[in-house]
């Protein structure tokens, strides 16, 4: 990759940092947590794709890069279902 | 002529450099995984407890938190670009770029072992000295706080070592634009490495920063 | 050469794998997964030997009503050990760490697999997490159950959890190098010609084995972690008194330990079908569908694991779901077994040995499988909880689904393997006895699990009895059946008939080279270009 453009992804990610300093200061609340973890997810999406150069790999590369968070969300939408759905039989 | 670098279980260098790229990434989706139980007791109690989570996250460290963030993006961008140096031929320049990413991780180090000196000092640590025990549930924020950054930086000790082996082996002149697998291998495991930090920063820093 | 005269040619090879080298360093430090292969077995069948002792303790303390044999924490260990041993030092590195090391680079027409080092490092992390586990067990036992449950776990229990909980972490990792290594072989180094729909049914189980293994054990590693931090150091995520939760636990622990149920029977259903195919001289009824199948087991078997939390005051809402889920796990491995059925009908059917054991596996895999779906429904469940059922439902699908099929493989690929056969009427004999034995002890626990006869109970009220002493009876049955071929298998090593290249006819890469291979398995790369099982058409 062209140093131009790598030094591109680095300023997406220092933007993506002060973002979610900046936020951090206003009274979302509970909403904090999603956008920065929303703001994050894209921060790692840069790293993958372009630090990690799984955009310029093989269709195969990008598969396996993405398979294991497919898995993470497995586990975490069936156990929080299990922690929300508590209370509904209260 | 068998290229020298080229096992006898593959047929080309270009078959097992692919084969030993996905491999590393099959290797990191197990790393995410192995995280992903950390980050789903994270979620769980910060979903039973946000008070407490609210509470217990102003007394991170927060210079230090941004410092290692921004250390560890820069290093990112510093890996990538020995790994453009090397592709290019340029082996001298890529070994300085891969010992200036071995030297911010190691700043990374300094500053993280710093925090915990700090942390201790304040008794910040889970057990009978915790020092927010009026909080209830706070000690399960730090009791992750503690295994996640820990963990965190026994990944970033690998990493360097990976870095170490690889410029080692860039100095004795091993790599060329035909064959560089291992200085692409140690750029995508640091590029994981950032991107653990890259979610464990605002869960661990900057719940609550408003007041 | 027609089949025939394939079968009947005698070729001493020159230099095979096993002759290529001597000495223990040639063992020790082999890349060979031929070799690594043998290592595996010799490995699992001492820890299968150790697990077989404690479960022979726990059915003669269960052969009286009264604890008489052991006291109850003793009792406790040996369910332990037995579990711990036989599920992480036995059953999960079986088919994969013997047969699919073995025979994976042979039917891919492969050289080795991608990562031999990798392959040998493996093995020495089973043998690392084995000795930690056995150092665990020399030094006083553990009490917890293989499920390691907290609380009793991370607080109350007296025993060496964390030193056991190490071995098994250890062996993990050797898990995940094994499924790492098996999906970038079997993605990056087929032989030309080989494309996904020609490959033997065995790698498509192996593929989808491995899928389980790289993803599951890593969230097993972490929860093992968790555990040991807590009993180390009295904090942690699921003490109730600090605001922890111990279903917690539990949804960490089974996200990964029912895809390892998963592991547990995948590889057997691959050798099934290259049994199944071989012996009814036929190819496989619905590649596709037995193909589509096995991955289908694998990513529905990660969306079923609460239905081992049904009773753990988990939401019922949550419980409805994996109720759900489970059943229709139980739709692909049905698929299988029809088609696995419809192989055999009007196929021509030679009843040797890997072929007894294979009709024996279709019918207790089919009870056990259908004895889960009693398990899978949510009220039924609540009754049948930690009862014997569960017990004999797992059972048969892991000892009568997948032991019998490392039985019928290792029978199988044993000319492939040492060169030599086995004595057919004895191997004949030892399958029926296994048949025969293993009903006799696990039906009776059904019954004993109806009846509301919990598990992990030494002691129990005398009107279950005669079940127990059934069971007890049948176990020393099952134990001829294992024993027999443990002896005649060594036997056939000197005294066995020479093998050639393909005894039994089959179709397949690896009955392709010579029997035993040589060192880098082909003397020339093999090119593929028809299907698999290509029998020639059977004469009506």
């Amino acid at each position: 990759m062209k140093t131009k453009h790598l030094v591109l992804v680095w300023l997406g990610l220092v933007a993506g940092f002060i973002a979610t300093l900046l936020l951090g200061q206003w009274r979302l609340g509970f909403f904090y947590t999603p956008v920065a973890v929303f703001i994050a997810a894209a921060q790692a999406f840069l790293v993958v794709a372009f630090f990690m150069e799984a955009k310029y790999s093989s269709r195969l590369t990008w598969f396996f890069a993405a398979a294991g968070i497919y898995w993470l969300g497995i586990l975490f939408v069936l156990s929080l279902g299990d922690y929300f759905s508590r209370a509904w039989l209260k | 002529m068998r290229h020298a670098a080229l096992k006898v279980q593959f047929d080309s260098l270009e078959q097992q450099h692919e084969a030993s790229r996905l491999g590393l990434w099959l290797f990191l989706a197990t790393e995410y995984l192995f995280f992903g139980g950390l980050f789903l007791a994270y979620t769980v109690y910060h979903l039973l407890y946000p008070q407490a989570f609210a509470e217990a996250g102003k007394h991170t460290n927060l210079l230090c938190g941004s410092i290692n963030a921004a250390l560890l993006l820069t290093s990112g961008l510093t890996m990538s670009l020995g790994v453009a140096a090397i592709r290019r031929g340029a082996s001298d320049i890529s070994a300085l770029w891969i010992g200036l990413t071995i030297l911010l991780a190691l700043a990374f180090l300094g500053v993280k072992g710093a925090e915990y000196a700090d942390d201790i000092h304040k008794h910040l640590v889970p057990g009978s000295a915790f020092a927010l025990s009026q909080v209830p549930s706070a000690q399960i924020f730090f009791y992750l706080y503690w295994l996640m950054t820990a963990l965190h930086a026994l990944h970033v000790i690998a990493g360097v070592g990976f870095m170490l082996i690889v410029l080692w082996l860039a100095k004795r002149g091993k790599f060329s634009p035909q064959y560089h697998s291992p200085v692409e291998f140690a750029g995508i495991y640091w590029g994981f490495v950032d991107v653990i930090w890259i979610f464990l920063y605002p869960l661990l820093y900057l719940l609550d920063r408003h007041t | 050469m027609n089949a025939l005269q394939e079968k009947l040619a005698v070729e001493i090879p020159a230099e095979d794998y096993l002759h290529c080298e001597h000495g223990l360093k040639s063992w020790l430090l082999t890349k060979d997964h031929k070799r690594i292969g043998l290592l595996y077995l010799f490995s699992i069948l001492f820890f299968f030997a150790l697990a077989a002792f404690a479960a022979a303790m726990m059915r003669a303390e269960l052969l009286t009503p009264k604890g008489d044999l052991l006291i109850p924490t003793d009792y406790n260990k040996m369910f332990t050990m037995h579990g711990v041993l036989m599920v992480w030092f036995f059953l999960i590195p079986s088919i994969p760490g013997v047969l699919g090391n073995f025979i994976l680079p042979l039917m891919l027409g492969a050289r080795d697999l991608a990562f031999p080092r990798l392959n040998l490092l493996s093995w020495y992390l089973f043998i690392i997490g084995g000795f930690m586990a056995l150092h665990a067990i020399v030094i006083g036992g553990v009490d917890t159950g293989w499920t390691f449950y907290t609380p009793y776990s991370t607080t109350y229990s007296n025993t060496h959890v964390v030193e056991m909980a190490a071995g098994v972490f250890v062996a993990g990792f050797s898990s995940i190098l094994t499924g790492l290594n098996f999906i970038i072989t079997i993605h990056k180094m087929r032989a030309p010609g080989l494309t996904w729909f020609r490959l033997p049914l065995f790698v498509w189980s192996m593929y989808s084995t491995s899928l389980i293994l790289v993803l599951a054990t890593p969230v097993l590693a972490m929860t093992l972690t968790l555990m040991a931090v807590e009993r180390i150091w009295h904090v942690g995520i699921f003490n109730p008194a600090l605001g922890g939760d111990p279903v917690l636990f539990q949804h960490l622990f089974w996200f990964y330990s029912h895809p390892a149920v998963y592991i547990m029977i995948l590889p057997g259903m691959g050798v099934a079908s290259e049994i199944v195919t071989c012996f009814s001289r036929k190819k496989i009824f619905g590649y596709e569908f037995v193909a589509f199948s096995s991955i289908a087991i694998a990513l529905l078997g990660f969306l079923v694991w609460g239905h081992h939390m049904f009773v753990s005051s988990m939401s019922a809402y949550a419980g409805a779901v994996f109720s759900l889920m489970s059943f229709l796990v139980a739709v692909p491995s049905a698929i299988k077994v029809f088609n696995w059925t419809m192989t055999l009908y009007k196929g021509s059917i030679s009843l040797d040995t890997p072929m007894i054991y294979l009709l024996g596996f279709i019918a207790l895999f089919a009870i056990g499988g259908l004895t889960g779906i009693f398990l899978a429904c949510l009220a039924e469940d609540v009754h049948l909880h930690d009862t014997y059922f569960v017990i004999a439902h797992f059972h048969y699908i892991m000892v009568g689904g997948m032991v019998t099929t490392f039985m019928a493989g290792l029978h199988y690929w044993w000319p492939k393997i040492t060169g030599r056969m086995y004595p057919e009427k004895l191997g004949q004999l030892a399958a029926l006895i296994l048949f025969g034995g293993f009903n006799l002890t696990f039906f009776p626990q059904y019954i004993l699990g109806f009846l509301g006869m919990p598990r992990r109970y030494h002691a129990y009220p005398p009107e279950f009895q005669i079940y127990n002493v059934l069971s007890t009876a049948g176990a020393s049955i099952l134990a001829i059946g294992y024993l027999m071929p443990a002896f005649y298998l060594v036997w056939s090593l000197r005294n066995g008939k020479r093998a050639g290249p393909n005894p039994w006819g089959a179709t397949g890469l690896e009955w392709k080279t010579s029997s035993p291979p040589p060192k880098h398995n082909f003397h020339e790369t093999p090119v593929v270009t028809e299907d698999a099982y290509n029998y020639p058409p059977l004469i009506d």
